[in-house]
């Protein structure tokens, strides 16, 4: 039998639409082998895409409620893309988006009725900010200080978050936790104050809550950051080469610390605008089984880490998990969602190598021929 | 009161069977990460074991002689296959590991595949018709003290024992074992001696994931045993977690997963025995000493000393020789 692998080799010319023909070609495969899941498995496909279709973009206020969806995934892609970009593999986005949410809760709470609403939401801003910015400190300091793994610090710290505030409105008589009527016998949060609770702009036919208006702005605001400061060409640098970065004067420890702290902080204003803008309590329940932190890499890695395609992929994912609520029920397989999401990145990452290299089919004799070429 | 209800005894015998799945998991990813291949798809992985396994022991008819082993080999085909994507698009395709990994949970985990296909199959309505049960090997069951921890547990947790040992051997006592450390420590050197880095890669990817398999089918076989979507609860990171904190060496990842097992059912044998301790606490505990265990390690004078692959996380490029 003859022996055949696979060889990759780098593309020396670059065609102008591949760039853009590679992210629509892997989000269709991902679609096509989605297809072939959905009928092995017994489901019309068509069916399934055209009600994903018609419940994320399509239908009466659909668009709306994709928005909601979208809003936590854009602040937690932005998290990822951010640190990925300085090569911090923050994926404690999920534990900083908690964090966001018990910081800006408490701030809201603590402000109660008496303070102009202004003032209740920028304060949310920034106390949801600090949250998680302090809590992808700890990942940061660990790893420039000890070299420790960030990957698995920041998600054991994912964990600690979610026990932190299962224990504030579970486990104790905590600041955050409704004591009085129903929610002696039933324990769930305090609802903030009505002041405190974020603004959705109606624009007729679709309503956007303030929070993604929010998460553009920043997004823009990172975009120029990263392409048009000295931060933002340290940023590069440091994730492209770290040694590098040392001979050109440039302290890499100081930038993934600053890094890691603004990834946090992106995180963490997620989850302020969690509480503020939709549920306007602290639910500890609802935000373990969101996953906003885990959707937020899948996010970053298909908007190629760009903090502006970040936007629109987060509306597109959004769109899913939107379409993934209102069709829950008998007839809409669960779970689905997750497995569109992961095909859609697999087929991207693959399709990302295709962009890159050719490749092609050898034996090992034709290795050995190529290697016998003069370069 | 029997000395074997001694909370300690309980302690330790549950710290065993809690900890029997940390073992296979644990022991899966260095497999793979001892070739090179970092695999953060423990979790998506596991729950593809768990319900492929649970699929089998509810519809597959026969004696549970028949039907277990039949579980536990669907149970790493499922997760094998899930390695496979993993191994194809980084190995092959040179893809980002961390992201490839990632996706993989993401893909197969617990708003994924396996509650897909959990969903289409019916699952999780009433237990697993045969289970993995406790044993009571020769009749020791009883026994003051070592009864209960050691010949009172499942024969999952026996097989674990008996792969621990195999893996340690494996790697370091073979020539195959030392071609997979020679592969995860220098590709361009074990490629210029002839050992194929790629095929080793492969192989090692493919069936660390199928322990993850058998992991998984720990949670739906014996410890629940039926199906709930994402049962696993972040178990397969902690299995990441344990192959650091056990410095890439099958016998300390052992030690680890017992010591993440007692830590997880201490909560629930001092609350039977009302003791009045913060659950929360405990519940944080694991993951906290997680993190303070590899800031100590990772601390250490030389992580090379401690194990840990120098090729770790990079894809090999022969090109790039």
């Amino acid at each position: 039998m003859k022996r055949f692998r696979l060889r990759l080799e780098p593309r020396s010319d670059l065609p102008k639409w591949l760039p853009w023909a590679v992210p629509v070609g892997s989000f269709l495969v991902a679609l096509l082998v989605g297809a072939i899941v959905l009928s092995t498995t017994g489901q019309n496909p068509f069916s399934v895409y055209a009600r994903i279709v018609d419940r994320a973009f399509l239908s009466d206020g659909a668009f709306s409620g994709t928005l909601v969806s979208a809003t936590p995934l854009l602040f937690t892609g932005l998290c990822a893309a951010v640190a990925f970009r300085v090569g911090f593999f923050n994926i404690g986005g999920e534990g900083q988006f908690v964090m966001g949410a018990i910081f800006g809760s408490g701030i809201a709470l603590k402000l109660g009725a008496d303070v102009p609403g202004v003032v209740a939401v920028a304060s949310m801003v920034v106390f949801g900010a600090i949250g998680g910015g302090l809590w992808a400190l700890i990942p940061g300091i660990l790893k420039t200080r000890f070299r420790t793994n960030e990957i698995i610090t920041s998600l054991m710290l994912n964990y600690v978050a979610a026990v932190i505030a299962t224990y504030l409105i579970f486990d104790s008589q905590s600041f955050w936790r409704e004591l009085t009527g129903s929610g002696v016998v039933f324990p769930k949060g305090k609802v903030l104050p009505t002041i405190a609770w974020w603004p959705k702009l109606d624009f007729g036919s679709v309503i956007v809550p303030f929070g993604f208006l929010l998460g553009m702005v920043i997004a823009g605001w990172l975009y120029v950051l990263q392409r048009k400061t000295r931060f933002g060409f340290e940023m590069r640098v440091v994730g492209g080469a770290p040694t590098t970065a040392r001979y050109a004067g440039i302290k890499p420890n100081r930038v993934i610390i600053a890094v890691a702290a603004l990834s946090g902080a992106l995180a963490g204003i997620g989850g302020a605008t969690d509480v503020g803008n939709f549920r306007h309590i602290l639910d500890p329940k609802g935000l373990q089984q969101s996953g906003f932190g885990y959707a937020g890499i899948v996010v970053a890695a298909l908007a190629r880490l760009n903090p502006v395609a970040v936007v629109f992929v987060a509306i597109l994912l959004g769109g899913i998990t939107n379409a993934g609520y209102a069709l829950r029920g008998p007839d809409f397989p669960s779970g689905l969602v997750g497995v569109l999401q992961g095909l859609i990145l697999f087929c991207t990452l693959g399709g990302e190598v295709l962009a890159r290299y050719r490749v092609k089919r050898s034996s090992p004799s034709d290795v050995i021929e190529t290697a016998l070429e003069p370069a | 009161m029997s000395i074997n209800e001694n909370i300690f005894v309980v302690i330790m015998a549950s710290a065993i069977f809690y900890g029997t799945p940390l073992v296979f998991a644990s022991l899966g990813e260095v497999l793979a990460e001892r070739s090179g291949v970092l695999n953060l798809g423990v979790e998506g992985m596991m729950l593809l074991g768990a319900v492929a396994a649970a699929w089998v022991s509810t519809n597959v008819g026969g004696p549970a002689i028949v039907v277990l082993p039949l579980a536990l080999v669907a149970a790493m085909i499922a997760a094998g296959l899930g390695a496979s994507i993993h191994a194809f698009l980084t190995i092959t395709l040179r893809v980002n590991q961390i992201i490839s990994g990632l996706a993989l949970t993401i893909f197969a985990g617990a708003a994924g595949l396996s509650s897909y296909l959990a969903g289409i199959w019916h699952l999780g309505k009433a237990p697993v018709m045969h289970q993995f049960l406790r044993l009571d090997v020769f009749g020791l069951a009883d026994t003051p003290v070592v009864g209960p921890i050691l010949f009172h547990q499942t024969l999952l947790t026996y097989l674990s024992w008996v792969l621990v040992i195999a893996a340690s051997v494996y790697l370091f006592k073979t020539r195959m074992g030392l071609h997979v450390r020679a592969v995860g420590e220098s590709p361009q050197t074990a490629d210029s001696v002839g050992i194929p880095v790629a095929r080793y890669r492969y192989a090692h990817v493919i069936l660390g994931g199928s322990f993850a398999g058998i992991a998984g089918a720990c949670f739906s076989l014996m410890i629940v045993p039926t199906w709930v979507d994402g049962m696993t609860a972040g178990q397969g990171w902690i299995a990441l977690a344990l192959v650091i904190f056990g410095f890439w060496r099958p016998d300390l990842m052992l030690v680890g997963a017992y010591l993440f097992g007692a830590l997880s059912s201490l909560s629930l044998t001092l609350q039977a025995r009302g003791f009045h301790i913060s659950t929360a606490f405990l519940a944080a505990l694991p993951y906290v000493m997680t993190i303070v265990v590899l800031v100590i390690a990772s601390n250490a004078s030389s992580r090379r000393q401690l194990g840990a692959p120098a090729a770790l996380g990079k894809p090999y490029e022969r090109e790039e020789r």
